[in-house]
């Protein structure tokens, strides 16, 4: 059955964004978009989520941490890199301390560009990721079951 | 037939906690002016989270987890059935102990605290719920849940304070803000999810299935006090209910100092007046 669909639960992670991108997350949070009624929630804590939003692109000092917070979160679970910076390192991806955008580090399945990304966009972005993650529940089954046969 | 009624809380608690969280969350909600998620949503959460992964700290932890589970239904089973109210609330007491066991044994700093929390919080609840219990006692003659159900005196005209500072402690077991001090969507910053932090996948599941049943044993306590007429005892139960609603959205959480300090005034102010004069009541009677 596709719960996964239904319940999907979010942690945000602010790699070195310049705060905009993190702004319009919130705002699917307020009364105007309230990304509740598709039973999302920000629940900041990694072995309770299903996707991990990351604003901002990787830089040398938060390359550990990402890794760290994708490594805790239980299968099956999606990335989705929200705005320019996350996508390819943006404006920021000549400096000297930027590795460049989250697919340097992490497998990346959804991008959503723009400077700020609007709320809209993330929520799109989101409910895309959503089929990817049943796809990848899919997969796990299969692999589970093959485990099993040998 | 008592034991019947033990077994419809066995198999209807799930179904009625869950529906009302959902329509707890779908009236939040409303009353911050959202559409809210459907009502069926604690449904969807928990049948997600039976097909996640199970992250696991130590072994240790999916045994306290599923402990507290099988405990808080035992509880709710004990109840509806009838069974004596001073084994019930010990019972429950146990269950939540089990929980935090389960937290503390996860070695983590957020669950650590949560369980630190969740210790205070019951710290904080007991002195009321056992005053009710005793409140109980002196009006009906039985600690028995069957006999104090079926007085015919309103229990609720013996028992107004009692009845009023079981209401301010409710919140802390309904897990609700001033109160949600151990667990909580809310509190990211502080404590992550408190107790729970730790959990995952189908454990995680296991906890909030007792949270469902938890809900619906706390509500069973209301019935008690107007077990002279169900129509209005299941009025009084849905007010309550949204009574605790309203104090959630308009109240910040308190720290623990308060949370405790301020139960237990109102337990030893209200529970104990009221015991006091009943007693006096029923010695002048007799």
């Amino acid at each position: 059955m596709a719960f996964l669909r239904k319940s999907p639960w979010i942690i945000h992670y602010d790699g070195s964004s310049c705060n905009g991108c993190d702004i319009e997350v919130i705002a699917c949070l307020t009364p105007m978009y309230d990304v509740e009624r598709f039973g999302m929630i920000n629940t900041g804590n990694p072995k309770h989520s299903d996707v991990l939003l990351i604003t901002g692109s990787i830089n040398e000092q938060n390359v550990e941490v990402v890794k760290n917070i994708y490594s805790q979160m239980p299968e099956p679970k999606v990335v989705v890199a929200i705005g320019i910076c996350a996508t390819s390192g943006g404006v920021f991806r000549e400096c000297y301390n930027v590795m460049g955008g989250v697919d340097k580090v992490l497998p990346v399945d959804v991008y959503v560009p723009g400077c700020a990304a609007r709320p809209e966009s993330i929520i799109d972005g989101v409910m895309k990721a959503l089929s990817i993650l049943e796809k990848k529940k899919g997969e796990m089954k299969e692999m589970k079951r093959n485990k099993v046969k040998k | 037939m008592n034991l019947l009624y033990g077994l419809v809380y066995l198999i209807g608690a799930p179904i009625l906690g869950g529906i009302i969280i959902g329509l707890d969350r779908k009236i939040t909600a409303r009353m911050q002016s959202r559409v809210g998620p459907p009502v069926l949503q604690p449904f969807y959460d928990v049948l997600k989270l039976f097909e996640k992964e199970n992250i696991v700290v130590t072994r240790s932890q999916n045994f306290f987890v599923f402990a507290y589970l099988l405990l808080m239904a035992l509880t709710g089973i004990m109840f509806f059935s009838g069974g004596d109210l001073l084994l019930v609330i010990f019972a429950m007491t146990l269950a939540e102990v089990f929980l935090v066991l389960g937290a503390y044994s996860a070695n983590s700093p957020y669950s650590f605290l949560g369980a630190e929390r969740e210790l205070i919080q019951m710290m904080a609840f007991e002195p009321m719920i056992l005053l009710s219990a005793a409140g109980m006692y002196l009006a009906t003659g039985s600690f028995f849940v069957s006999s104090i159900a079926a007085a015919t005196t309103p229990l609720i005209l013996l028992l107004p304070g009692i009845f009023l500072g079981l209401l301010y402690v409710l919140t802390i077991k309904l897990r609700k803000s001033p109160f949600d001090l151990s667990a909580t969507q809310h509190a990211h910053q502080e404590l992550v999810q408190g107790v729970t932090t730790e959990f995952s996948g189908s454990t995680l599941g296991g906890i909030e299935i007792a949270r469902w049943y938890e809900t619906v044993l706390i509500l069973g306590f209301v019935y008690l006090f107007f077990g002279f007429n169900p129509l209005v005892a299941v009025t009084a139960i849905i007010l309550t209910y949204l009574l605790q609603l309203f104090v959630d959205n308009t109240y910040p959480r308190f720290k623990w100092a308060l949370a405790l300090k301020s139960s237990w005034t109102v337990a030893l102010v209200l529970g104990m007046i009221n015991i006091l004069v009943l007693w006096l009541y029923f010695k002048g009677g007799l």
